[in-house]
């Protein structure tokens, strides 16, 4: 059963008056429970694509239909709230907050939810305990190594049980043994939790791990 | 976690630098309470003059002495209901620095038409009796530690030489705005000690009523008009007035110097608070993506800028009212200066106001930052 469609999405950037076509008439499908890896070289649209899934970016036509709901006909206020129930997201570089530990990272998802003190506490240290960093919660960003961080991106992007993953070069910055880590941890919360997951890499040995591979090559897929 | 704990968090991120905002708006604070109260001091003092009081004084100006033959003139002015008169002495005790205004009175004319300075009954009495004794503030009592009976010494500085006193009685105003660091000593010691040189500095003409001021002081002056010592005549709440603007518009000026470092403490803050956002522009940008809304992001941001200035406008504020609250070399320049509670909660809202001007562009900037712009600089 297909979660995620998207059609003839179209997406250019301007550079002056000048239009540099970045996703031309894209169609992919995205199916319940997939472990789906976009590849590409550089520039060639991942994360553009990427972005308009995750609704942080609007395509120029098409459209982007997850779980039923076609998200491009979306007003930004409503994008962000259905962001908030939908989408875990998973960064190259991290992006947690420094100033916040381990456990305030991975919480900061569920104070938009209507979930109590305690069951905020009790969601995040399962999440943590799934990454394996439960004994680190107190733990602030500079004092993780780049594996640990990305294990805590990993753990927000889950917390609040979203509908898709999307990751974006999650080993991108990582040595070879702590992106095996990475890409062991996406696998298992596909395969023993269900989770759909979208991961944009150039990296051929990570793209192994997902049940699908998709190529994007100047704005335009091929499987 | 709640929304204040991530505020806190993020205001803890560059600790220096927090700090110094802070101390920077304190300080803004500080002279906002000083200069505020100084204004409200300024005011007060004018309050004080007495409507029914008319002061008389050189047309020249207050430095030039009047007539001792006046007072019966005066006296004799249809609808003034008594005459005293006064004159300044500018002594020094011990140093310059120990400034206090001294008054060569007549007493026996004076206290009964000023019920502002309440005496005990046996001190005015052995005050009266002895020509070299002195009515003294209370809080000027405090401020040296003098006792009742300890005899005092004032250089003189336009009549020169050691001017020894006996202070006999002292004295509490009815009112602190009055203030309660003066100095009275009688006018016949002054008259002797000078070889019956000096003459009255001012008059002060009581009134039957209040409503005949401006009537009176046109006809006294008439009284004057021709004569070698021609006369200005006024309320005494216009002659307090006057005194106090002696210096220049202190009010306005001091206002203007409030609104000047107002403002520059304002683009200080609103500086710092925008460099601050700058740096978190990925930050921002990761909130974005998790859900958190423009308004949310908007609040956060305000609320860091607000509790910066909140606190600094806190701290600014006790401390003047800790330090000069009661300082007594102030209170002896400008009677009734005080950090009130009406400074402080002026204080605490304009720090707010602060907050909100140099917290609105940033906030503004991170509500209406572009996700992908942003995720695409800090990638």
């Amino acid at each position: 059963m297909a979660l995620v469609e998207i059609r003839e999405l179209t997406k250019g950037y301007y550079r002056d008056s000048q239009r540099i076509p970045v996703l031309e008439g894209v169609d992919l499908t995205v199916e319940r429970g997939q472990f789906l890896a976009l590849m590409g070289p550089s520039g060639s649209g991942k994360t553009t694509l990427l972005n308009v899934l995750a609704g942080l970016d609007s395509p120029e036509s098409g459209s982007v239909t997850v779980d039923g709901e076609d998200i491009t006909a979306m007003a930004s206020k409503k994008l962000a709230a259905w962001r908030a129930r939908h989408i875990g997201f998973v960064f190259q570089f991290y992006n947690l907050l420094p100033v916040l530990s381990a456990f305030q990272n991975v919480e900061l998802p569920l104070l938009l939810t209507n979930l109590s003190k305690k069951e905020r506490k009790e969601h995040v240290l399962t999440a943590l305990g799934v990454v394996g960093l439960a004994e680190r919660a107190d733990h602030f960003p500079g004092q993780l190594s780049g594996g640990e961080q990305q294990r805590v991106g990993i753990a927000r992007a889950v917390v609040s049980d979203p509908t898709i993953i999307l990751a974006d070069e999650p080993t991108g910055d990582l040595d070879a043994g702590s992106a095996e880590e990475i890409l062991t941890l996406l696998e298992r919360l596909n395969r023993e939790f269900g989770k759909t997951i979208v991961m944009v890499t150039h990296d051929a040995r990570a793209a192994e791990r997902a049940q699908v591979v998709v190529h994007l090559d100047k704005g335009v897929l091929t499987v | 976690m709640s929304y204040a704990r991530l505020v806190l968090a993020n205001l803890g991120r560059n600790k220096r630098r927090t700090v110094l905002t802070v101390l920077s708006v304190a300080v803004a604070f500080f002279l906002f309470a000083t200069l505020r109260s100084v204004v409200t001091a300024l005011d007060a003092v004018a309050e004080v003059g007495s409507e029914s009081r008319l002061v008389v004084t050189h047309a020249s100006g207050i430095t030039f002495l009047l007539p001792q033959s006046h007072a019966p003139r005066l006296a004799a002015v249809d609808g003034v209901d008594g005459v005293t008169w006064a004159n300044w002495f500018g002594g020094v005790y011990i140093d310059t620095r120990n400034f206090f205004a001294q008054f060569a009175i007549d007493a026996e004319s004076y206290l009964p038409m000023y019920p502002e300075i309440l005496v005990p009954e046996d001190q005015l009495q052995a005050f009266m009796a002895e020509r070299t004794a002195a009515l003294v503030g209370s809080g000027l009592m405090e401020r040296f530690g003098w006792q009742l009976g300890q005899t005092i010494t004032l250089q003189g500085t336009y009549l020169p030489g050691d001017w020894e006193f006996t202070i006999r009685a002292v004295y509490t105003p009815d009112d602190p705005s009055f203030g309660d660091e003066m100095f009275h000593f009688h006018y016949d010691y002054l008259y002797e000690r000078s070889n019956r040189q000096m003459s009255p500095g001012w008059f002060v003409l009581q009134l039957d009523d209040p409503d005949a001021a401006a009537r009176l002081s046109q006809e006294v002056d008439a009284l004057f008009e021709n004569s070698t010592a021609p006369t200005k005549t006024e309320t005494e709440r216009a002659f307090q007035t006057s005194f106090v603007t002696m210096w220049g518009n202190v009010g306005a000026l001091v206002q203007a110097i409030g609104t000047a470092v107002f403002f520059a403490i304002l683009f200080v803050a609103a500086n710092t608070m925008m460099m601050a956002a700058r740096e978190r522009i990925g930050e921002v940008a990761v909130m974005k993506t998790l859900g958190f809304q423009d308004r949310a992001l908007f609040g956060i941001v305000l609320a860091e800028a607000v509790g910066i200035c909140l606190v600094g406008g806190a701290v600014g504020l006790a401390l003047a009212r800790a330090t000069l609250g009661s300082a007594r070399l102030i209170q002896s320049i400008l009677p009734g200066f005080t950090i009130g509670i009406d400074t402080v909660t002026t204080g605490i809202g304009l720090a707010a106001l602060l907050g909100v001007l140099t917290g609105l562009i940033p906030a503004l900037q991170a509500s209406r930052l572009s996700v992908v712009e942003a995720l695409r600089r800090v990638a």
